[in-house]
């Protein structure tokens, strides 16, 4: 077996990594016995589960609910935990072991505690003492704690962001990661505001605001705590794409431009980590997959993403970290003369008539069925009428018997602003002048 | 119907508690996770061809929808709207030959298709529905005789009672089911299955059943012609083929249908004849569940013979496996030519003939060989039982060979009166394909009858 090459370390804003994985602030990381495991196993990194004001926090019974597929694999998770339910003490001291026991690998606290400048200058020597890399600001919890006034009510308004990031960069010389919410509007707010109040990274997505389930027998929706429940912090594959494109929103957005992103929302596997970092982010963090499947599946992913980056040729993590973000754009910079038209490949094809129902039904009308006199049926693009949607890539259930192929359309590149179709065309130039006016203040 | 010939032999060593566990379902059924996973394998294809295959038409995408999203109850529906014998018909339909066949997951990676059978079973088995599922229309006024309580004239009587009509079925043995009851392997349809669809079926009322009804014998077609507003024929084929060999009536010598028909009814399997060596002849699936059972049952040496080869049996590739996997012996290229006896007259073997394709004709070597067996089973066709249709009115029905010929709305010849199933030409005789003919016969009376209704 050749060695692999890839080079998987990383430093993240002046934090240093044997690798990008590092598992999220979550119940694998609420105590030493787990946080050994994970490194055991080899994880590069945990962000140990949020710490707070003693009395700790209570937590109900039962607590996870999920979302399935088909085959009853989960593709969304949602939860109702609080922060650690643990005595600030004893978490401290499980940390100050753990990191001298495992000094080259990262522990980041994260710490949620209400908006008053003395708690967090209080508990933020503590934590420093323990020899933590870094503490993570825990603004994105949306259960629970919002109704004390913490968590996601504060990631949600961008003043009390800056706010306590600043109170955390004056009482700490620890690097400083802002936890965002996603449930917000526009995630770029308080991302900014986490960079103006000084911090040194911002992670996301935390989990978002959901109901997986009902139990349509009792009226309750899932996890059901007594005969009653509430809603929960969605996470696992599902919440992939949100996170993505909110990753993505801030890699772009100039105001925080280089502002270091820890990638954060349904990563699985190799693929899903190297994604988050094509489009900008420095680190991963991975919990629901470690839930699901303990915390041996870093292994694969260790492997699978120094195999891609050797066959990419890519020797370092940061040879490829935010190479896709220059390739994410707004719409109306999006090629209009760009054309792709479905093909079917007829050896592949196994009959089932789906790319023919969905186009025939809820698209174009681009797709034949012929049938002959043995009742063979035949599906065929009409070229003339595809638009190129992806539809019928997509429902076909053999992967690559469908392709989208680009068309040689022998016409430049031109963007909606320049488009003659584009009714405000004029105005586009002037926005965009706007806009950029905007980001420079 | 008593398997006399064969009462001078003995019987099973184990006894019927045993015996009876080589009988359960051949295929188990599934359980609730499977029939998750195998409904979650469907890819629920727009015009689907499981669909276009099966002689019922049922919806299997939208059954198998309905079953993974736990909708067993709809499930059950879809599949009886359009078949009510979906239940035995999930059990002993050849479906490798059917749905499963057309499946496009055979031609998907993995080449398997959905198990588009036992989903079917899985459905029909764990239905919960408070009522029959199926409402009368409003009454014709009408009363239809279907002779024969099989699974044509039975889907006949279920869809002319569901039309508002009423309907006497005629029958002339003991229990309702047909073939289902008397005819298919024990391990095929078990606890009893044929006759709780039947009580099933009979939920929805208007069917009267009288049993002990034989057509040709106390029963004239004449009486029934005049007596009811339409007749419907579903006498499926009762009589065995002959071998039109020296010493067919032997001790020892009977037709299959025959045995597994006492088979099917016995109450202690331990009390049945069972010779040590069988030889059974024939290639269909009747054939096959010959040899199977007997050999299940504990005889020592089974074998198969057909007079051509492997490709030509109308047995399904499946249904050979069955018998290979149960020890079956099987002999192709050899048709019989002498029944062997001992002193005693009983039979004590067969002498067989190769033969050979030569140009298309199957002709005979001139070579032979000898099969030891205490019992021949025929098992090469069943026809019309001629009886049957002999009296004055029923001799005039005209003739598709050796079967009523129908017109495509499954009139025969006479007014008023129609024919399904295994006893008419079109289609293949199998049930499932009975319990279409019954139900498009349905059809048509009941049009037929409100068109005269109109006229008048």
């Amino acid at each position: 077996m050749s060695k692999l090459r890839a080079d998987l370390s990383i430093e993240f804003c002046g934090i240093k990594s044997i690798n990008p994985f590092w598992l999220a602030s979550a119940p694998p990381t609420d105590k030493a016995y787990n946080v050994v495991r994970a490194f055991e196993a080899g994880w590069g990194g945990v962000v140990w589960k949020t710490l707070g004001e003693d009395p700790a926090a209570v937590n109900v019974s039962s607590r996870y609910s999920a979302l399935y597929g088909k085959n009853r694999e989960v593709i969304g998770f949602n939860n109702i935990e609080l922060i650690t339910d643990r005595s600030l003490e004893i978490n401290l001291q499980e940390i100050t072991q753990v990191k001298k026991d495992w000094p080259d690998r990262v522990i980041i606290v994260s710490l949620m505690l209400p908006c008053e400048e003395k708690l967090w200058a209080d508990i933020l020597p503590l934590v420093e003492a323990t020899g933590a890399d870094g503490i993570e600001l825990n603004f994105g919890c949306p259960h629970g704690m919002p109704e004390r006034g913490m968590g996601a009510a504060v990631g949600q308004v961008p003043e009390y962001v800056e706010m306590v990031t600043r109170w955390c960069k004056t009482h700490s010389k620890l690097p400083v990661i802002v936890k965002l919410t996603p449930n917000i509007t526009d995630v770029r707010a308080p991302a900014r505001a986490a960079k103006a109040g000084g911090a040194d990274a911002v992670s996301l997505i935390n989990t978002i605001n959901s109901i997986t389930h009902l139990d349509l027998d009792q009226m309750v929706a899932y996890p059901v705590v007594g005969g009653a429940s509430t809603h929960g912090g969605y996470c696992g594959t599902a919440v992939k794409p949100i996170a993505l494109n909110m990753v993505a929103e801030i890699a772009r957005d100039p105001a925080t431009a280089g502002l270091p992103i820890s990638g954060i929302g349904g990563i699985g596997n190799w693929r899903d980590a190297a994604e988050f970092m094509a489009l900008g982010s420095g680190c991963v963090q991975v919990c629901t997959a470690a839930m699901l499947h303990g915390f041996r599946i870093v292994e694969e992913m260790k492997d699978g993403l120094s195999r891609w980056m050797d066959q990419k040729g890519y020797t370092k993590v940061s040879d490829f970290v935010g190479k896709a973000v220059p390739n994410t754009t707004d719409w109306k910079y999006l090629n209009m003369n760009y054309q792709v038209i479905a093909q079917i490949n007829q050896d592949d094809c196994i009959k089932c008539g789906r790319c023919y129902v969905a186009c025939e039904d809820t698209s174009h009308q681009s797709i034949s069925q012929l049938i002959d006199a043995a009742g063979v049926r035949t599906y065929e693009v009409i070229k003339d009428e595809c638009v190129g949607c992806n539809l019928c890539e997509i429902t076909c259930p053999v992967q690559g018997c469908i392709t989208m192929v680009p068309q040689k359309t022998g016409k430049p590149y031109m963007n909606w602003t320049q488009d003659p179709r584009n009714p405000r065309a004029e105005n586009v130039a002037a926005v965009k002048a706007v806009e950029e006016t905007v980001a420079a203040v | 119907m008593m398997i006399e010939s064969l009462n001078y032999m003995p019987h099973p060593k184990q006894a019927n508690a045993q015996l009876a566990s080589h009988f359960t379902d051949l295929a188990p059924a599934l359980n609730a996770r499977q029939a998750a996973i195998e409904s979650a394998r469907c890819l629920y294809c727009y015009d689907a061809p499981c669909t276009r295959i099966c002689p019922t038409g049922i919806d299997v995408a939208s059954f198998i929808r309905n079953i993974h999203d736990e909708n067993i109850n709809g499930a059950a529906t879809g599949i009886l709207k359009q078949n009510i014998f979906g239940g035995s018909c999930a059990r002993v339909c050849p479906t490798e030959i059917l749905c499963e066949d057309a499946c496009v997951r055979n031609h998907d990676a993995e080449g398997q298709p959905v198990k588009i059978g036992l989903l079917q079973r899985y459905a029909i088995d764990n239905m919960a529905l408070s009522n029959h599922p199926f409402a009368r229309a409003a009454s014709t006024g009408k009363t239809i005789a279907v002779v024969g309580a099989g699974p044509a004239g039975l889907s006949c009587a279920h869809r002319l009672a569901m039309l508002g009509n009423d309907v006497v079925v005629f029958e002339a043995l003991e229990k309702s089911g047909g073939l289902n009851e008397y005819g298919i392997a024990k391990y095929k349809l078990t606890d009893n299955f044929a006759q709780k669809e039947v009580n099933f079926l009979l939920e929805i009322g208007g069917i009267e059943i009288r049993h002990g009804q034989k057509l040709g014998a106390n029963l004239q077609l004449k009486d029934l012609h005049a007596q009811y507003d339409a007749v419907f024929l579903g006498l499926g084929l009762g009589a065995s083929k002959q071998l039109g060999l020296t010493g067919e009536d032997a001790p020892g010598l009977l037709a299959a249908v025959d045995y597994i028909a006492e088979l099917r009814q016995a109450s202690d399997l331990a009390a049945l004849p069972l010779p040590s060596r069988a030889i059974v002849i024939g290639a269909g699936n009747t054939a096959i569940d010959m040899a199977v059972q007997i050999q299940r049952l504990g005889a020592e040496e089974v074998t198969l013979v057909y007079r051509r080869g492997f490709e030509a049996m109308s047995a399904t590739e499946h249904e050979q496996h069955i018998a290979k996997d149960n020890q079956v012996r099987m002999r192709t290229w050899a048709q019989p030519q002498q029944v062997l006896l001992d002193d005693a007259g009983r039979v004590r073997g067969m002498r067989f003939e190769r033969t050979t394709d030569v140009g298309g004709r199957l002709t005979g070597t001139g070579e032979t060989f000898e099969i030891a067996a205490d019992a021949i089973f025929k098992a090469i066709g069943q026809g019309m039982d001629v009886a049957s249709i002999s009296d004055p009115l029923a001799s005039t029905l005209k003739r598709d060979g050796d079967k009523i010929y129908v017109d495509d709305q499954f009139r025969t010849v006479l007014p008023k009166i129609y024919a399904g199933g295994d006893c008419v030409a079109p289609g293949q005789d199998l049930t499932v394909q009975a319990v279409q003919h019954g139900k498009l016969a349905a059809h048509a009376i009941h049009s037929d009858i409100n068109l005269q209704l109109e006229a008048a």
